[in-house]
């Protein structure tokens, strides 16, 4: 789906999101006559510094005055991979915006990812991955790493890494894979309404809780992450 | 006289080892109160990555980094370390998964802090997902534990630095130390090199790398709190110093670093090198930074900025 189409599927009853060179900013009218602040990244930008922190002063601003969730739409790049950036401190605006966000979501300001196209590395992180509830939309490609890449890293053909793909979630680009691993909770049928779809969501929205772990281990995508870490966190608590 | 104090490791050891040349183990050991460190689920219960046989690579049984509890100057600390000489210390599965666990416990006990030892090249490639996922989940129980009022202290000053994933787990803590070799970036040199050109970066030049990324640059503008020298005591001083200093954290943290991060871009945007950062800001013959030795740095930084603790 393209943007246009997403939001207007999603806001029926109107919204004002601006789209200024990927950088997206706004609100929209929810079904229950709530506003949702929108945020995101689109046209497959990359996300740096100058970006990074337009987002996370957007969230910060709203949480002096707003309520209602907030939307982090996303169909972008990884990060900006430049000297300026790193020169300036990435890691730091990244960390920030993904900060914000938790924040928002803790605080009562339930965070909701849209995964519609490509996202990667740090800009998949400090975006989508920093939502509670992370929902798909058929023909997102989000990709941790892309296989060319990995094929120059391991030193293996891309024919052996995409044979290797078919018996394990865990390495390979996709939205289906990343579901499977639990990063990706649902994936929304673009046939119906979004906005039924968003509502129904908001009706049954989960404590805040990061269940990812659980969820990958359920779906057969992560063996031991909910294990290892409900383990150590036993053995942790005994500690006095 | 006991198995503890007969293994004491003196102060004097922990002066004379780099924090860089230590193994995960042995800076864990000389950072802790002598005899203190009580690991969890460690290499006995050989834990090892499920996903590395897939590409016949080694594994290692305790993945590539050590969590567990222990005692820093008398008070109990939380404590994760990473191998970087491991997979270049990078994030999979079981190994997230036990900084995850650990983060967990702290948030519900409230009282303890965490000290992470970085040494991370980022997400452990061949099991990408399960590795980017668990820098989310990872990111998520910082933010949580430092909501219920826990401190988590980053150190870095590793062979793997501090890339990737990573960066922005560090960025989430609520305070760091870092010494000369401790990179912190998101792109690693090479990385950018491969998908900008050698014109943008080229990854050879040294020089460039450690102004750009390393301490000395990380602690000037503000990246980081503490500059410590490349030795395992100077850094169980810092974080004793983060430990004492350190602010809580909420609403008022993120827009004081808002503010920071605008003010930053605002005054360095421009700038095309670290240099031309120190000299606007104000550092006295700044091209002679990079060879300053410790001490002479952390005078000078002291001078040109003092770090708001309570704007990360």
């Amino acid at each position: 789906m393209t943007l246009d189409s997403i939001l207007a599927s999603m806001f029926p009853d109107g919204h004002d999101v601006k789209n200024d060179s990927g950088v997206l900013l706004g609100s929209g009218t929810l079904r229950s006559g709530g506003r949702a602040l929108v945020i995101g990244v689109a046209d497959r930008a990359a996300l740096g510094v100058d970006e990074a922190v337009k987002l996370s002063g957007y969230v910060l601003a709203s949480l002096k005055s707003g309520s209602g969730p907030i939307l982090v739409i996303v169909d972008s790049d990884s990060q900006r991979m430049s000297k300026r950036d790193e020169l300036l401190g990435l890691n730091e605006f990244l960390a920030h915006l993904a900060k914000s966000l938790i924040h928002a979501d803790i605080q009562g300001r339930p965070t909701i990812g849209l995964l519609y196209g490509h996202s990667a590395a740090g800009a998949f992180l400090a975006t989508a991955l920093a939502t509670r509830m992370l929902v798909g939309l058929p023909g997102a490609d989000p990709a941790v790493m892309d296989l060319p890449s990995m094929s120059k890293v391991t030193k293996l053909p891309i024919e052996v890494l995409e044979e290797k793909a078919k018996s394990t979630p865990v390495f390979a680009p996709g939205l289906q894979n990343l579901a499977q691993l639990g990063a990706v909770h649902v994936t929304w049928d673009d046939t119906v309404s979004l906005a039924d779809q968003l509502e129904k969501l908001l009706r049954n929205m989960p404590d805040a809780r990061d269940r990812r772990d659980a969820l990958g281990h359920e779906r057969g995508g992560r063996v031991k992450a909910a294990d290892i870490a409900g383990r150590v966190r036993e053995l942790a608590l005994q500690t006095r | 006289m006991s198995i503890a104090e007969l293994e004491k490791p003196s102060v004097e050891q922990a002066r004379a080892t780099s924090f860089y040349e230590a193994s995960a183990r042995a800076r864990v050991r000389l950072l802790l109160d002598p005899g203190s460190f009580v690991e969890f689920i460690g290499p006995e219960k050989r834990e090892v990555s499920p996903h590395l046989k897939l590409f016949d690579l080694p594994e290692q049984f305790d993945d590539g980094i050590i969590v567990g509890h222990g005692r820093l100057a008398g008070s109990p600390v939380f404590i994760a370390a990473q191998e970087g000489r491991f997979m270049g210390g990078a994030f999979g599965e079981v190994h997230g998964a036990k900084l995850v666990g650990l983060l967990r416990a702290a948030k519900e006990l409230k009282s303890i802090p965490v000290l992470i030892l970085f040494d991370t090249g980022g997400v452990r490639l061949q099991e990408a997902n399960a590795g980017e996922l668990a820098i989310a989940e990872i990111m998520r129980a910082v933010i949580e534990a430092r909501t219920a009022g826990v401190k988590v202290i980053g150190l870095i000053g590793g062979r793997s630095g501090c890339y990737g994933g990573g960066g922005l787990i560090a960025g989430c803590c609520s305070a760091l130390a870092v010494s000369e070799q401790g990179r912190i970036a998101v792109s690693g040199p090479e990385v950018i090199e491969t998908n900008r050109g050698v014109e943008e970066f080229d990854s050879r030049d040294r020089a460039l790398v450690w102004r750009t990324m390393g301490g000395k640059h990380r602690r000037l503008i503000g990246g980081a709190d503490l500059f410590a020298d490349d030795t395992v005591q100077a850094f169980r001083e810092a974080a004793l110093e983060l430990l004492e200093t350190t602010a809580g954290f909420g609403i008022d943290t993120l827009n004081a670093e808002q503010s920071r991060l605008e003010d930053r871009l605002q005054r360095f945007g421009a700038c095309r090198d670290a240099v031309d950062i120190w000299v606007a800001e104000g550092v006295p013959d700044a091209g002679s930074v990079p060879a300053l030795p410790a001490d002479q740095f952390i005078e000078l930084a002291d001078k040109v900025r003092r770090i708001a603790r309570d704007a990360r």
